[in-house]
């Protein structure tokens, strides 16, 4: 069946915080020149915001240069950091220590990442931009050059053997001159578009940490509005790279997470039990005396840095945002810099529109822009602190020290990086965890905590967690890596089944907070996420 | 023939609903807001209508809040042919609701008024049956088959304890929909496009001259009591030891 197509100026895949800056400065640059832009944005989540999960403490960089005046348009940052506190946690007792500089606060908010992307939208609309969201793009369209010429929404109403059910809908196709990727870490379009523009040839593979959110109203008592926590060290074991945070924002919430990095090699390591575990800790349970949980949720994020930059461009367009992995893991903060990756996109991009004497569809302006911002000396200076922790918590902290405060970001080496999913031990060399059972009051189970994600696709479509070699569930990762998908998954999605002939793999697909953990961590990276109906997925309020 | 429907821009269902912490209300801060799911089915109903050449012109109204207008415009892009905003964003109660829509459909006279049989917010269930008796048409409520019998009268089965009752009723009416009377369609992204150029016109609920004063008071609102798990007996003296002495039923 053919498909509908619409013709747009620039197509962005993903509104979260790149996407919608990407939107916003061009329309911006367009009124400023008088010139008229069509652009269009495609969100996968129900609504702006219902898929975006950070901490977050934002540094409102970026945000001022792209709205000066965002507190009298009303921006939802309302919470200005205050004390910074950084904990190396024991099993039983929490050491202060000096917090880095990159971590200091002053001057950032703790609010709501997916809040800010609701009211961002808004700014958006007011600009004409074309906000579409609960349309997922689903696939990457070529002409016949090769060049991008856009992407198409996924077909709705398809019934789980991919057959066509009596509401279906074709999907649709939109063409751009320049099709901006945005979709956030790991994305699954721009995943095969590294493949088929070989955009990693030049850049060490990207690296992922997961990170697990709860959102808890606290007893008035036990809230210190402004406080921001960071820790490292227990549980997880000095080997393993992760942390937390906890942050008192507006009236009585406390986000807490816990971040862990993806490279982990015991396949026993469940990410949500780690999370669950270090909500017991003396230093932080009293918080939560009283308190009520009210949202989870996960997400990777990339936490490659500098050196895992891929090339950003390629014919009919390019990649901003975390999907490309602007996050700065020691400032554990990436709104800013995605959100200035999405401007200078922008800004490249209507510089090629302006110029009509040039044929070249591939903006490669956008990274020469990019490595005269701040970001780019941003990132390099700290590129070699993550790698570090390859050798371990001790000595990549005193490394660490030694990088930031004598060397100061100009050594001159570069750490390399090794991808995630090669990272895991064979089960027989790893010793089982034994995690302690919830209590139902400050620790929980993976059903009950994806019930408070607001998870919900559509019945009866086809599992949007695809296997490229079904066997491989069994003969690889059952046998060899005892099913590690069952405890990275923090939703729960994937389950080992007993049956009389064996062990089964049952893919609770409608569980998927399309965190992308598993299309990273699978160690011989046979499962691939594709975008479900659209729609589909998490309703994450305020997180 | 024309066909009103009435919108309600109401809590997502996949969204957990949570009282706020003071008890006085459902937190609905940034929560995700859709249209009543009852309502989608009344206005695939009104649409189904139009396609099969029955109605000539489809119109839906909602009451609420300047949001509302983004219920208005999905119902447009599922094939409404214009909105009516009746704006209020004091609350409105089923009794003030039902009087409001009765002045819409004085001024736009629609032979057939379709509403979901309640919303899932405050699931009153009150709307659709105090309209037609403040206008004084004919009901078909919890319909599941909507059938046209010329323009005089119409055929509702409908949803009863123990199957279903067919009814025959004069137009003009009103019908109240149920689950199983359609499976709305999905909203296509050109159709949206082309939605956001519907008319729609807003109405100030002040200048109808209806009385919205609300009647109920919201005493609290908690969430409801935690069950307790059960627990096993030994062996039949435990458990009518317990029936008897525990839970003093026998």
């Amino acid at each position: 069946m053919e498909r509908e197509s619409m013709q747009f100026d620039v197509v962005i895949v993903g509104g979260g915080p790149s996407g919608l800056s990407a939107a916003i400065r061009l329309k911006q640059l367009g009124l400023s020149a008088g010139k008229e832009i069509s652009v269009c944005v495609l969100e996968k989540a129900s609504e702006i915001g219902a898929h975006i999960l950070s901490g977050a403490v934002i540094e409102p960089r970026s945000l001022s240069e792209l709205f000066p005046n965002w507190a009298e348009l009303g921006a939802p940052l309302h919470t200005p950091a205050g004390k910074d506190r950084f904990l190396y946690l024991t099993k039983k007792r929490a050491l202060r220590l000096p917090t880095p500089p990159q971590m200091h606060n002053k001057g950032n908010f703790i609010a709501s990442l997916g809040n800010l992307c609701r009211w961002l939208a808004e700014q958006a609309e007011e600009l004409e931009v074309e906000v579409y969201p609960g349309f997922a793009a689903a696939e990457v369209l070529y002409d016949a050059q090769g060049v991008v010429k856009g992407v198409a929404t996924g077909d709705m109403g398809l019934l789980e053997d991919g057959t066509e059910g009596p509401n279906f809908e074709r999907g649709m196709e939109l063409h751009a001159k320049q099709t901006i990727f945005a979709e956030g870490a790991r994305g699954s379009l721009t995943k095969t578009l590294f493949e088929r523009f070989d955009l990693r040839s030049e850049s060490d593979p990207q690296v992922f940490g997961l990170g697990i959110k709860e959102l808890w109203e606290v007893e008035p008592s036990n809230h210190k509005k402004g406080q921001i926590t960071h820790t490292t060290g227990w549980p997880l074991d000095t080997k393993t790279y992760g942390g937390s945070w906890m942050y008192h924002f507006d009236d009585n919430l406390v986000s807490i997470g816990f971040v862990v990095g993806l490279n982990y090699r015991n396949p026993y390591l469940s990410p949500f039990e780690e999370m669950q575990r270090f909500k017991t800790h003396p230093a932080i349970s009293s918080v939560f005396d009283g308190g009520k949980r009210i949202a989870y949720g996960a997400r990777a994020i990339s936490a490659g840095g500098f050196q895992s930059i891929p090339k950003l461009t390629f014919p009919g367009g390019m990649l901003v945002g975390d999907t490309a992995g602007f996050l700065n893991l020691p400032k554990i903060k990436g709104t800013h810099t995605a959100m200035k990756s999405g401007m200078t996109a922008a800004e490249a991009i209507f510089e090629s529109l302006e110029d009509t004497q040039s044929i070249s569809n591939e903006v490669t302006g956008y990274r020469q822009r990019l490595e005269g911002t701040w970001l780019w000396d941003e990132l390099k200076k700290v590129r070699n602190i993550k790698p570090s922790f390859h050798w371990g918590l001790f000595p990549a902290m005193a490394y660490s020290a030694i990088d930031t405060y004598i060397l100061r970001g100009r050594a001159p080496w570069t750490f390399a990086h090794k991808a995630d999913h090669e990272g895991l031990l064979p089960a027989e060399r790893c010793k089982p965890l034994d995690y302690p059972k919830p209590d139902g009051k400050l620790t929980f189970d993976k059903l009950s905590s994806v019930f408070l994600s607001n998870t919900n696709h559509e019945e009866g479509q086809p599992c949007h967690l695809t296997l490229k070699e079904a066997s491989v569930a069994i003969d690889t990762n059952y046998k060899i890596f005892d099913g590690p998908e069952a405890r990275y998954c923090p939703a729960g999605v994937y389950e080992y089944v007993e049956e009389g002939s064996g062990p089964r793999l049952q893919i609770n697909s409608q569980n998927c907070v399309h965190c992308k953990t598993c299309d990273i961590k699978d160690p011989t990276q046979n499962i691939n996420w594709v975008t479900p109906e659209g729609g589909g997925g998490p309703n994450y309020p305020n997180m | 023939m024309k066909i009103l429907v009435a919108v309600k821009r109401a809590i997502d269902y996949n969204v957990k609903a949570r009282p706020k912490a003071d008890g006085s209300d459902v937190d609905l801060a940034n929560v995700k807001m859709s249209m009543n799911p009852f309502d989608e089915i009344a206005v695939e109903e009104a649409i189904r209508l139009q396609e099969a050449g029955v109605a000539s012109e489809t119109v839906a109204v909602s009451i609420g809040p300047k949001q509302c207008q983004e219920t208005l415009r999905t119902a447009m892009a599922m094939g409404i042919d214009r909105g009516i905003l009746v704006s209020s964003d004091d609350e409105v109660q089923p009794l003030a609701v039902a009087k409001l829509l009765k002045s819409v459909v004085e001024k736009e006279q629609p032979e057939l008024v379709i509403v979901g049989k309640q919303a899932i917010d405050d699931d009153s269930n009150q709307v659709g049956q105090m309209l037609a008796a403040l206008l004084g048409w004919s009901q078909g409520t919890f319909a599941c088959g909507v059938e046209l019998d010329g323009s005089e009268s119409l055929t509702v089965r409908r949803e009863i304890d123990g199957g279903i009752q067919t009814l025959d009723l004069k137009m003009p009416a009103v019908i109240t929909t149920d689950l199983r009377l359609n499976e709305p369609r999905y909203v296509k992204l050109p159709n949206i496009m082309k939605a956001k150029k519907k008319p729609l016109d807003v109405i100030e609920a002040g200048e109808t001259g209806v009385d919205i004063k609300p009647r109920l008071v919201t005493l609290k609102v908690t969430e409801p009591p935690v069950r307790e798990g059960g627990v096993k007996v030994e062996d039949v003296n435990e458990l009518i030891e317990k029936l008897r002495n525990e839970a003093k039923v026998i």
